[in-house]
């Protein structure tokens, strides 16, 4: 690698990203600084709890936060702009545009009184001037691209025709409609059947590849993540607290959070086993985050580090490895040392 | 719908039956004696029993219909007979007919007017919401809300017609006639009665708004990368136009029935002043009249609120 290389930024590069909602209860803290880094082709999950602030790290970069309410911090280096420090205007000119997002929930994400067709050619003359007939046969190919029958005859249909996972390709298309070089999917298949699911997570990684999209997928389904991902990050009370290959994350995690992730989802057990451990206790509140490792209220290791630093003291995203950087306090060897018991416990063995 | 119009007009007649004021009684001033009294009664029909009444006023509508045919001066009411009054010596139907324009322009104008104050005043607070500038509109709107139009509209007569002499005396007359004197008398009652009802549109748009504003499909608007303002307008007033259709088209018709108040206070020729003279004189024709005049108002516009809702929202049109 040349120097200039390694100095090149990334396609996306999110560093210490911060929002804050003031309240009347005070300042919710959702996203506290957060970084991560994606390059196009490239498939980042994010996963993490409900609440863990998932869904506002990816409407901060996309600049759906209103400034107004809240105060976004740090930067989002897209494709050598800062989309934290970018106009409204600015954003507005590249959301639809060079980047898009996709969201959980199809019934409700689509207007119901206007034809999805006149919905899907509004998001292309949102950014570019094209005659009518133009934005009609683009759409009317996007509709067949993403798997819709009938796209001709579909196009001056409503969205109260189309079933949940009609809808969600609909969404796809609009989406990927101006060829993005990122997307931002927010748990796109939560709301489907899980037949569907399949196909939908299909479909985002076929166009993928055909478009060379970034693609940030946000998840509770680890099976998704196996398959799909290249790299993970975990989220866990407004921050990331572990991060890496999917390699890492399933086979050398190193968090106990993410220890805990691993043990509480039922479909990784590669041998069937009927124990099915959520971790106890229940997530932080936004408004009151820990002090220390925000993860201490619930975590079972901190005993084993010395003196009160879990309690005290926030521990630092720590490099453990090329590209696998781990938050927490417990030295390695112990960290190491949990692994192995709790992959055990899983069925599996870290190699 | 028809047999809606029918229940209600049964209902005033039988209402009216039994008042105690004798309507008879009022046509007949001072030197009254019983036989005279008794002649007027027949005359009026008032000596049947009220389901005979009703029957034959129905049966005046399609067919028309003579007063006192056995009288030797019988008065002749032709189809669509609403009735006539032996009080103004004149045809139901011609009362209204003279009255409606005045009223129509007075409820056109203010509609118009609220109409436009109310909703840009009620998505602007929306777009402030929580704002010094949302707190003011509400609380504007609250006094608006709260304000009785007598006291708002003679306000009005005193400060700018009589103090500040910017208007002259409101006066009636056609647009069609004198366009400025026209306006400059209904000016002032439109500009009433549209705060008014504007002060509710306020709140209406506002809440639907705010309520509008939270769905998916306007965060995927913004997503898309649309302009703000047509988010705002295309988007989200689309979705929550709904409710303020309903209210407006309920909220016309019933001023088309007269603005009482309004009318009287600024001395425009409406059916409200009608009403209100005929109520004073127990003119049961004329009142039978309005009341069915007013109910076929709002009945059509519930008939043409129903159709907007599918003209709104394509899924009522599915299902209907
Ligand atoms: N506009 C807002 N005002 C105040 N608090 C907010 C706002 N938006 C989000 N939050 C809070 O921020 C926190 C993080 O929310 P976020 O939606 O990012 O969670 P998530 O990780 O996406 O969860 P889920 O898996 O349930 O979607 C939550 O506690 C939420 O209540
Ligand atoms: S820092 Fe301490 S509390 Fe946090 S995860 Fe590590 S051991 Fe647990
Ligand atoms: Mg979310």
């Amino acid at each position: 690698m040349t120097e200039h290389s390694n100095l090149r930024r990334a396609f996306l590069e999110v560093s210490d990203l911060s929002v804050q909602f003031p309240t009347e209860d005070g300042i919710v803290r959702a996203v506290d600084g957060v970084s991560f880094s994606i390059e196009r082709g490239q498939t980042l999950a994010i996963v993490g709890e409900s609440g863990s602030g998932k869904s506002v790290t990816a409407q901060a970069v996309m600049g759906l936060i209103n400034k107004r309410n809240a105060d976004v911090s740090g930067q989002a280096n897209f494709d050598g702009e800062d989309l934290v420090a970018m106009s409204d205007e600015d954003l507005r000119k590249l959301r639809g545009n060079k980047m898009s997002m996709i969201f959980q929930d199809p019934m409700s994400s689509l207007h119901p009184f206007y034809r999805i067709g006149d919905q899907l050619t509004e998001a292309i003359n949102a950014h570019q001037k094209v005659s009518k007939t133009e934005a009609r046969d683009r759409a009317i190919e996007m509709l067949h691209k993403v798997g819709i029958p009938l796209p001709a005859k579909r196009f001056d249909d409503y969205p109260h025709q189309f079933s949940g996972g009609m809808r969600q390709r609909v969404m796809i298309a609009m989406a990927l409609i101006n060829s993005p070089s990122l997307l931002i999917a927010d748990e796109p298949t939560t709301a489907l059947d899980v037949t569907v699911q399949a196909q939908i997570i299909e479909l985002i990684s076929q166009l993928q590849r055909e478009f060379d999209t970034a693609v940030i997928l946000i998840t509770h389904d680890l099976g998704i993540v196996a398959d799909v991902a290249d790299e993970v990050a975990v989220m866990y009370g407004a921050r990331v607290v572990e991060h890496g290959s999917v390699d890492d994350i399933f086979y050398h995690p190193q968090m106990p959070y993410t220890l805990g992730l691993l043990a509480s989802v039922p479909r990784l057990t590669q041998v069937r086993n009927d124990r099915l451990d959520p971790i106890p206790g229940n997530p932080p509140s936004p408004l009151r985050l820990p002090t220390g490792c925000v993860f201490h209220p619930r975590c079972v290791y901190q005993d084993e580090v010395v003196g009160d630093l879990c309690r005290t003291q926030r521990p630092d995203l720590e490099s453990v490895g090329p590209g696998h950087e781990v938050r927490c306090h417990l030295p390695a060897a112990k960290r190491q040392a949990a692994a192995e018991v709790a992959l055990a416990a899983l069925g599996r063995s870290s190699t | 719908m028809v047999i809606l119009l029918l229940l209600l007009t049964l209902v005033v007649f039988i209402l009216f039956s039994l008042l105690p004021a004798d309507p008879a009684r009022l046509t007949c001033g001072k030197g009254c004696t019983p036989a005279v009294l008794e002649a007027n009664r027949h005359k009026l029909g008032l000596d049947l029993p009220v389901i005979q009444q009703y029957w034959e006023f129905m049966k005046g509508l399609f067919v028309g219909r003579i007063y006192a045919a056995d009288s030797p001066d019988p008065v002749v009411c032709n189809a669509p007979c609403l009735g006539y009054s032996f009080k103004r010596g004149e045809e139901v139907l011609v009362l209204i007919k003279d009255r409606l324009p005045a009223t129509i322009w007075l409820a056109l104008g203010a509609f118009i007017l609220w109409l436009a104050a109310g909703i840009s005043v009620g998505v602007y607070a929306a777009l402030r919401r929580g704002r010094w500038q949302d707190k003011t509109v509400m609380g504007i709107s609250l006094a608006g809300y709260s304000l009785p139009s007598f006291f708002l509209g003679l306000m009005a007569i005193f400060f700018i017609v009589i103090r500040l002499q910017l208007l002259p005396y409101p006066s009636y007359v056609s647009p069609f006639e004198n366009p400025i004197q026209f306006f400059q008398t209904m000016l002032l009652p439109w500009i009433v009665l549209a705060i008014l009802y504007a002060a509710f549109y306020m709140r209406l748009t506002r809440n639907q708004m705010l309520e509008v504003l939270g769905e998916d499909y306007i965060r995927t608007a913004r997503a898309k990368g649309l302009p703000e303002r047509i988010v705002i307008r295309k988007h989200a007033l689309r979705a929550g136009l709904t409710p303020i259709v309903t209210a407006a088209g309920l909220d016309l018709a019933g001023l088309l029935g007269g603005a009482i108040i309004t009318e009287s206070i600024f001395s425009l020729p409406g059916l409200g002043s009608l009403a209100v003279n005929s109520v004073n004189d127990a003119d049961l024709p004329v009142i039978v009249g309005i009341t069915l005049v007013t109910a076929t108002f709002i009945i059509v516009a519930n008939l043409i609120v129903d159709l907007l809702y599918a003209v709104i929202d394509p899924r009522v049109r599915l299902v209907s």
